[in-house]
């Protein structure tokens, strides 16, 4: 970025000089468009303070005012709605994991398995056109994966899980690991594809054939991409919002069943912010308290996967 | 021991084994997509008809329609799209042209690549912390096209760094040695050729804004509407256009599928499907477009 100092150097001392006037302008210009452009940039970091600072300010007021935060973290009861109202997060944070686990049972595997397809076996023409193919699956909303965990996937599953309940956490996991596999097969399958041929190469020679060479060599060679995109899968599930919102139910259960209904962190936040909510009120600060839990969740998972990143990075 | 052609042969077997079973995992994903598709169609295709497209919800599934949702959805994404590409693309050739080395644009480019893996309902709550309780922006299209603004910056932020990082160094250089101060370098030189790329992510991140339910129902979106954004934007006197209509309340279409959807009536199911069909004929259309500019693009420049 230009400097106010820099146009004092070229700053004419003849005011008659055309040239030194026209350059004077374009500098004026250059030096205002790069201070816009750099308040553009730096605005992003305003929104993540205001992000961290609204769900600080809000979710500590319900901490002091409503329930200390040893037992939201350790009492077992999420019931806001009642006479006596408890808030201990677990029922919801157990939710989440719940469907967090089956989404990922189906995604890590079937993503990586894939990635693994289309990276060394697949030919490159099939590659190029199944890629984009698959990344329709994350581009879909997720309003209607939900109807269709609900609508669809639900009254499949009653057919093979006796007694299943129309609300359950095991359709909307099943759901979200299918939204999750593009995801994780994308990134899983750049890693893949970086990994020079020389390896492969080297494994070939010595008689190992393709899944030898996939699993023991392109697989630990790419790991720490790999371990990125199973972290992105894993933040995806914890913050999925409406596909659980809609098939998961809407009851607070400690349970890890996935045949049991369940809410999850987000779909208690969906479901409070559909009423009419008053500023201020315990109801209103516990979105907030619940949503500092839940960005605590992800953040946790997206540092861990900068670390792995760090730690399994293999320079060529 | 075995002899080595039994090895071999198991090797291959081995082989075609796991490219059966890659081959299958594949399908898994894209035969869902069908079925998806499939089932949407089935159970909505019916009720798509003019009067659908052209009618305001309603407690009674037959006569219910989008009108008011396709409307809001249009009329978020230009407060959406007004807001976060101007800001993502001068975020973006800043990052990528101006401050490359700094230290602060270490600490910019950790937190967008943090901000990229904020769940989308957490958007929502600092909208409604933010627009609504601070700065008291109400219930409405400005607050909820805004909050999507937010949410989609870092897309657009990363398809500007990575249209501008395809352009190679020695047409930045040509530009210095004729005199072009850095924004002219940008303006005349790298803005054009991104072009293309600029365009296919914002149009990607478009798509996602347009699909996303949960940081709108954290701000208040409203799904039960039966009215255009109001007043009107343009009318027949002075001063012709009207911008008040950006604080009136809102809704969009996967706001008023979710409610269908929670509702019993089988009837309302066919309507969620419905609206679920247009909205993803949008997004998939979109993402065609996306696809087709990109390719375009690709096709024109050579270095």
């Amino acid at each position: 970025m230009a400097t106010p100092g820099a146009l004092l150097d070229v700053a004419p001392t003849v005011d008659r000089d055309p040239i030194a006037r026209l350059v004077q302008r374009r500098q004026w210009t250059n030096f205002a468009a790069g201070s816009v452009m750099f308040a553009a940039a730096a605005s992003s970091i305003v929104v993540t303070c205001s992000i961290v600072g609204i769900l600080l300010f809000e979710s500590i007021t319900f901490f002091t005012q409503t329930v200390s935060p040893i037992d939201f973290l350790t009492d077992t009861m999420w019931t806001p709605q009642f006479a006596n109202p408890r808030y201990g997060i677990l029922p919801l944070v157990t939710g989440t994991l719940v469907t967090t686990f089956v989404a990922l049972s189906i995604a890590l595997p079937v993503g990586t398995i894939v990635a693994m397809y289309l990276s060394e076996f697949a030919p490159h023409a099939v590659r190029e056109t199944i890629k984009p193919l698959l990344e329709m699956l994350s581009a879909v909303p997720t309003i209607i994966y939900g109807y269709f965990a609900l609508q669809f996937m639900t009254p499949l599953l009653q057919k093979f899980v006796p007694g299943l309940p129309t609300f359950n956490m095991l359709s909307a996991g099943i759901v979200m690991g299918v939204m999750i596999i593009p995801y994780v097969s994308s990134l899983s399958e750049d890693a893949m594809r970086s990994v020079p041929m020389l390896l492969r190469e080297g494994a070939y020679a010595m008689g190992a054939n393709k899944v030898h060479t996939g699993f023991h060599v392109v697989f630990p060679a790419a790991f720490s991409g790999i371990a990125s995109a199973y972290v992105l899968g894993v933040s995806r599930a914890i913050g999925e919002t409406m596909i659980v919102a809609v098939s998961a139910g809407m009851q607070a259960n400690l349970t890890f069943d996935p045949r049991q209904p369940a809410e999850t962190i987000t779909a208690y936040i969906v479901q409070v912010s559909q009423g009419d909510l008053e500023h201020g009120s315990p109801g209103y600060q516990s979105i907030f308290a619940a949503g500092i839990t839940l960005f605590a969740m992800t953040l946790t998972f997206n540092i861990l996967g900068h670390q792995l990143r760090k730690r399994f990075r293999q320079a060529y | 021991m075995d002899s080595l052609a039994v090895i071999v042969a198991r090797r291959k077997r081995q082989d075609k084994l796991f490219g059966a079973l890659g081959i299958a995992c594949t399908s898994l994903g894209l035969i869902m997509l069908v079925v998806l598709l499939g089932d949407l169609m089935y159970q909505g295709f019916g009720r798509i008809n003019w009067q659908f497209l052209t009618s305001f919800t309603s407690r009674r599934a037959g006569s219910a329609g989008i009108l008011a949702a396709w409307v809001g959805s249009l009329a978020v994404m230009c407060i959406t799209g007004l807001t976060a590409v101007p800001l993502g693309v001068a975020a973006g050739v800043y990052m990528e042209e101006y401050g490359r080395k700094g230290r602060i644009n270490t600490i910019i480019e950790v937190n967008i690549a943090n901000l990229a893996g904020v769940p989308s309902i957490i958007y929502g709550l600092m909208g409604l912390g933010v627009f609504i309780t601070l700065f008291d922006f109400g219930r409405s299209f400005l607050t909820g096209g805004l909050t999507l603004a937010l949410l989609i910056l870092p897309i657009v932020i990363v398809a500007t760094r990575e249209a501008l990082r395809t352009i190679p160094v020695h047409v930045r250089e040509a530009a210095y040695a004729l005199g072009a101060t850095k924004w002219q370098v940008v303006r005349h030189h790298l803005l054009p050729y991104s072009l293309g790329g600029i365009t296919t992510g914002v149009i990607i991140a478009m798509s996602r804004a347009i699909g996303e339910t949960a940081p709108l129902i954290a701000v208040g979106a409203v799904a039960y509407l039966a009215s255009l954004p109001q007043p009107a934007p343009f009318s027949g006197e002075f001063p012709f256009v009207s911008f008040e209509w950006i604080e009136s309340p809102f809704t969009v279409l996967p706001i008023l599928m979710f409610n269908w959807t929670s509702r019993p009536q089988a009837d309302f199911q066919s309507n969620a499907a419905a609206a679920g069909l247009v909205l993803i004929a949008i997004t998939l259309s979109l993402n065609a477009i996306a696809i087709f500019i990109r390719y375009r693009a690709r096709r024109r420049i050579k270095w």
